[in-house]
């Protein structure tokens, strides 16, 4: 634990940042499809697990077939676990949301519970239940500091991480904000019975979200397998834990709140990790968002829902 | 009833309603909300349902712009059956209403409100709107100027990039009916407009509703409880008391029918 207090600092937060972005990434997919229909997609965590999988596959692939370049192998990454994934977060939705559309809250939220069990299950039989490991794609990174001392180690990887998180956020920013889909969306999320009353296909409208949240958490899935080089069938579940736990904790419903709350989260984790010890984190992560609410029920920027009577 | 929909509008369009309900009937569990109740609006009609609270006037709405199911009867717009369709199917077809509370969406701005409305009129494929094409851009232009011509004609345009929810209630009720208007609907159902506005705001409404008809060719069906606005402004009344229709008929006839009176004051 000697070297430059600073450095350390520096080091954790760049940990916390990567972290964090994973998590907003995710979290978004929880926002967004709460936002429009006021429920939680619990199968949302194996979407990701799903589009972490499809990563790897793809990766290994193309290095069969002797693809060395990082940019084509992280674009045609990419652009096939959006597909795939978000073809499972769009059939997600039109078999255990859409069916049941009108019947109590706590039906669809039992269907997902089960489409998640079934997800796990099934990418298990088809994959085995073992870690599932690869060669990193990108390695290196950049050293500051002292010779001799504790350095800061900055990985490719983490820049990547970082700039893809930004560009995603910024694509969906202002595809909600000046498309005329999106606005549609923004509009569903206030009022879905008026937006439909004024001929928008809210159907529709559920499917982009829980697509949209599905690419994303793709993506997330993605970086990951690249970034650890291994996934399992069940890395869907604490990771889906923490973002929900993030989208919560930026207020659910509120899109820069999901990216506030996953960043928030990332950091707290790292630093109570290195400050404290490393089993304290997810007491840490926890108890931040329990000390959040308290303060501000409807999280950090939620909107508090006033009720006019 | 079982015209082809084709044939429709040429053949006959001054004589068949633009709306019919016919035998319309809605159960809740025993209770019968809305029993039998039979009307029709023609196309230049401004129609009016009154009736005591808890008459079943905003259900009778409510499954004419598709929000409820009826349980029998039918509703035929322009010679279309539309009691079995979706609420956005309605809208495209031409049928738009406003609600008792106002149901802006209030985060959004103005204009945005006005834009969200035209979306059906849109294209909305992804692509287009990712690359912005040119076509793209037009059609949003366009909307953009029919936003404005609506936002001029009820006097809200120079509030247009104000988030609706901190409009005066006032001019919330005026943008809703603009938002309808914007859709180019045949028929405008609005449900207690003048509910909350000052006698100078009815009044404004009162002009509004008559220019609509008069420049815009749109029939008006609204729920009132504004006797003044209502007999000012209504062609036909319908008259509901327990869920059944009790009386139809101009204003002066149901101004004189002993049946209303004895609904709205009483027997003695």
């Amino acid at each position: 634990m000697s070297g430059s207090p600073l450095l350390e600092f520096i080091q954790q937060t760049i940990n916390g940042l990567t972290l964090g972005s994973i998590y907003a990434l995710i979290a978004i997919g929880y926002t967004m499809v709460y936002g429009i229909i006021g429920m939680i997609n619990f199968a949302h965590g194996e979407i990701y697990m799903i589009g972490a999988y499809v990563g790897l596959l793809v990766i290994t692939v193309l290095s069969l077939f002797g693809v060395d370049s990082i940019s084509l192998i992280l674009l045609a990454t990419l652009a096939v676990s959006i597909l795939v994934t978000g073809s499972y977060g769009w059939a997600v939705e039109r078999l255990a949301y859409r069916p049941l559309r009108g019947s109590p809250r706590l039906v669809p939220l039992i269907s997902a519970i089960g489409v998640s069990i079934f997800l796990q299950n099934y990418v298990q039989l088809g994959q085995g239940a073992r870690d599932v490991s690869m060669q990193p794609v990108l390695v290196g990174g950049w050293r500051f500091g002292p010779e001799d001392g504790f350095q800061v180690y900055l990985s490719y990887m983490q820049v990547l991480i970082a700039l893809i998180t930004v560009v995603s956020m910024t694509v969906l920013t202002l595809f909600i904000s000046r498309s005329r889909m999106g606005r549609a969306c923004r509009a569903c999320s206030q009022d879905r019975a008026m937006a439909n009353l004024l001929g928008i296909d809210t159907d529709r409208v559920i499917a982009l979200t829980f697509v949209l949240g599905a690419a994303l958490a793709a993506v997330a899935g993605v970086l990951v397998s690249m970034y650890y080089g291994l996934v399992n069938p069940f890395i869907g579940f604490i990771a889906g834990l923490k973002a929900f736990t993030a989208a919560v904790l930026g207020g659910i419903g509120s899109i820069p709140g999901a990216m506030l709350g996953g960043v928030v989260l990332g950091l707290a984790e790292s630093f109570a990790s290195a400050y404290l010890r490393t089993e304290y984190k997810d007491v840490v992560a926890f108890a931040l968002l329990i000390g959040v609410l308290l303060v501000r029920p409807s999280g950090l920027l939620g909107r508090p829902d006033v009720e006019k009577v | 009833m079982n015209r082809a929909p084709d044939q429709a509008p040429t053949a006959e369009p001054a004589a068949s309603p633009l709306l019919e309900v016919r035998d319309l009937s809605m159960r809740f569990g025993g209770l019968l909300a809305v029993d039998n109740v039979n009307f029709d609006v023609r196309r230049d009609q401004i129609f009016a349902i009154i009736g005591p609270n808890g008459a079943g006037k905003t259900t009778v709405f409510n499954c004419v712009g598709g929000f409820y199911r009826p349980t029998s009867g039918s509703v035929t717009l322009d010679g279309q059956p539309i009691h079995r369709l979706s609420s956005h199917r309605i809208a495209r077809l031409g049928l738009v209403r406003t609600f008792q509370n106002v149901r802006l969406f209030k985060t959004m701005t103005v204009v945005e409100n006005l834009l969200v409305s035209q979306h059906t009129q849109l294209e909305t494929r992804l692509l287009p709107g990712l690359f912005k094409t040119p076509k793209y851009r037009r059609a949003e232009t366009e909307a953009l100027e029919r936003a404005a011509f609506w936002l001029d004609k009820v006097g809200l345009l120079q509030v247009a990039n104000r988030e609706a929810g901190n409009l005066a209630y006032g001019q919330q009720r005026r943008l809703e009916i603009a938002r309808c208007m914007i859709t180019h609907p045949k028929l405008l159902m609005l449900d207690e407009p003048a509910a909350g506005l000052n006698p100078q705001e009815t009044r404004d409404l009162d002009l509004l509703i008559n220019n609509l008809r008069a420049e815009h060719g749109v029939a008006v069906l609204l729920i009132e409880h504004d006797m003044s606005l209502v007999m000012g402004i209504s062609d036909d009344i319908l008259v509901m008391e327990y869920g059944r229709p009790i009386a139809t008929g101009t204003p002066d006839e149901i101004r004189g029918d002993p049946r209303v009176i004895k609904a709205y004051l009483g027997e003695e």
